[in-house]
């Protein structure tokens, strides 16, 4: 590396404009030979390599940059390349000889970079992760159960005059589940009706027994579909939109803001949100049998041979007011399970705006399959008690 | 050409809706200097900062980057124009789904066609220039708020932009770190040749590293003085402008 290549300045031509350079003069005063341009978005900035200098303590590398072209932070980048070698072999950097803009940027960088900080990604093993598991899940449904009880008490104490929930947030939450949803909700259920009677009238129609459309319709829709329907849409309506709320909440500090003036979230957040959904869903879940036995009525009549008064004769009889306690019961607790899981959700959540998608997106999944797997334990005790 | 106008707003009046923000801004930022958006609270300096980097059009005036009729042309040629900023959000504005790395290498793999490799090792200097090497591989929720703000300046320079807006650079910051930002910023002027906007009401940190801006005025609703801080500080007879360079209280109570 002792030779002397002279370039000449003729910038025209591209095979000059490639970035070049080669270190030339004795080991100890090596000199750093810079042409051609350096520029970072061609994307051709040569790596100096790791072996590119002898170890020689004490010596001083300088630089020659007058055939340099362009250049910007490409350049920069193999200069911080030779810094750290350089500093590994023991030589220093005559900076006086780079152009200042260089000098003053390659000063930022440092010789000996901090090692990037690592997640660590240890595996546990896998009996320790289902004991993890096991052991959040418990905690979770001990930490559900208690701001379950907190918002109780909350609501007690609310009921006696004792403690402050607002009213305008309760009306504001009970707006928002409750008359906004009305038309989800009409759709969903006119819909689920209308399919139980297709279903149903053409499997009926073939033994002549048309008219028990009514009756498959009125008891699927009290018993169950109204029901489960309308709670799988709140959950995923209201449900999301609390937990990202209480999330966002907690993202800009507001959660910490309550807890600091002693303000309950209980009682300030959950009870509003919880409250809501077992107020509406009751109405929610009548209206949505209404509406459900409404499409049911509308196939029925124009598919079958039935008339307006028969089928409405048929679906009155088809179940007793057993059948509407069971139904009506089953939403209050789907909304109070609603409620209560996607603030919890939300409260539990990180504090970024990915988090807040995380637990949106969480409370509606565990609002979904929570209003199932209660469904279907309800579906065993009616067994048992016979209901 | 050391008095090259990089920036220029002519009587550009912004407002949101029926409601002004200010109106009759005029000025020409050159090229290299770093020009300081002055004013109270709620004078509108992040509304004009936020209509220099086309966040928001502005009802009356004319603004040109260059000798490119910014709000002249359309969303493409925004965006081309766009190219050239580089924009250090109040909090640095990460994203939090992506590491610190992948912030930074983002716009380089939107827009250019470098290798990972490559892409790596651009995001490594940028991250070295700030001292933010170690944080990598870390989320912006695992770091502090000055090092999201470094960070925020490191992925500002991924497409070596030559006009860089900074708002509130210094906010949050405390005085030795916000110190240390200011030589960073005025580094990286001089290395980079870059041409940098600030905004700001940090007096010492003006003092320091502005040699031009504007006043802005939050009553009158116009600019009521141009020209370096500390010379505005030194020179300035407007009672309101050397109230606020000398942190006084105005005749009305108001700081």
């Amino acid at each position: 590396m002792t030779d002397q290549t002279t370039t000449g300045p003729s910038a025209a031509q591209p095979a000059d404009r490639m970035p070049q350079w080669h270190l030339q003069g004795e080991q100890t005063a090596p000199v750093m030979v810079l042409s051609g341009s350096w520029q970072a978005r061609a994307g051709n900035i040569p790596v100096f390599p790791k072996d590119g200098l002898k170890k020689a303590p004490g010596a001083h590398l300088s630089f020659q940059t007058s055939n340099l072209q362009v250049w910007d932070t490409g350049l920069v980048a193999f200069l911080w390349d030779l810094k750290r070698v350089a500093h590994d072999a023991g030589i220093s950097l005559d900076m006086q000889t780079l152009p200042g803009p260089m000098r003053q940027l390659l000063e930022l960088l440092p010789e000996v970079p901090d090692e990037p900080v690592h997640h660590k990604t240890a595996r546990t093993p896998f009996l320790e992760t289902v004991g993890n598991h096991a052991i959040a899940s418990m905690t979770e449904v001990g930490v559900v159960s208690e701001l379950g009880a907190l918002t109780a008490k909350g609501a007690v104490l609310t009921l006696l005059g004792r403690s402050r929930m607002r009213m305008i947030d309760l009306l504001a939450n009970t707006a928002d589940a409750g008359p906004y949803a009305l038309l989800i909700v009409g759709i969903v259920n006119f819909l689920i009706g209308a399919i139980l009677a297709f279903v149903g009238a053409v499997e009926l129609q073939k033994f002549a027994a048309g008219i028990y459309v009514a009756s498959l319709v009125g008891i699927a829709m009290v018993r169950e579909m109204a029901a489960v329907m309308t709670a799988i849409i709140m959950a995923g309506r209201t449900g999301g939109a609390y937990a990202a709320r209480i999330s966002t909440m907690q993202g800009n500090e507001e959660i910490d803001a309550l807890n600091v003036f002693g303000i309950p979230t209980s009682t300030y957040l959950i009870l509003p949100a919880v409250l809501s959904l077992i107020i509406t869903m009751p109405f929610l879940y009548l209206y949505g049998c209404l509406i459900g036995m409404l499409g049911g009525f509308v196939v029925a009549i124009s598919m079958l041979d039935i008339t307006a008064a028969g089928y409405f004769h048929q679906t009155v009889t088809a179940f007793g007011i057993g059948q509407f306690v069971f139904g009506f019961t089953k939403s209050l607790v789907f909304g109070a399970f609603i409620g209560l899981t996607s603030c919890r959700i939300g409260l539990k959540a990180g504090r970024s705006a990915a988090d807040v998608g995380i637990a949106a997106t969480r409370a509606v999944v565990v609002g979904i399959v929570g209003v199932i797997a209660i469904d279907a334990i309800f579906a065993v005790i009616a067994d048992v008690l016979g209901i | 050409m050391p008095d090259q106008t990089v920036l220029s707003l002519r009587d550009i009046t912004l407002s949101f809706g029926p409601k002004i923000i200010q109106k009759n801004i005029s000025l020409d930022v050159r090229k290299g200097s770093i020009f300081a958006v002055m004013g109270g609270s709620g004078c509108g300096k992040s509304t004009l900062l936020k209509s220099m980097i086309g966040l928001l059009r502005p009802s009356a005036g004319e603004y040109h980057v260059g000798d490119e009729n910014y709000w002249a042309g359309d969303e493409a040629h925004r965006a081309e124009l766009n190219h050239r900023f580089g924009v250090l959000f109040q909090s640095g504005a990460l994203w939090s789904s992506m590491t610190i790395g992948e912030n930074i290498a983002l716009p380089l793999q939107m827009f250019t066609d470098l290798k990972p490799a490559v892409i790596r090792r651009l995001v490594e200097l940028k991250l070295g220039f700030v001292g933010m090497l170690q944080a990598i591989d870390l989320y912006p929720s695992e770091i502090s708020g000055g090092m999201r703000k470094r960070a925020g300046l490191a992925r500002a320079l991924a497409l070596d932009p030559d006009i860089l807006f900074f708002d509130e650079p210094s906010a949050g910051l405390d005085p030795i770190t916000s110190a240390r930002l200011d030589d960073l910023i005025l580094n990286l002027r001089d290395g980079l040749g870059a041409t940098i906007i600030i905004v700001s009401h940090e007096l010492p940190s003006l003092f320091h590293i502005a040699d031009d801006g504007i006043f802005l005025d939050p009553r009158t609703k116009t600019p009521i003085a141009h020209g370096s801080p500390r010379d505005l500080r030194d020179n300035c007879t407007d009672p309101q402008v050397h109230a606020f360079m000398h942190r006084e209280r105005d005749e009305e109570g108001n700081t």
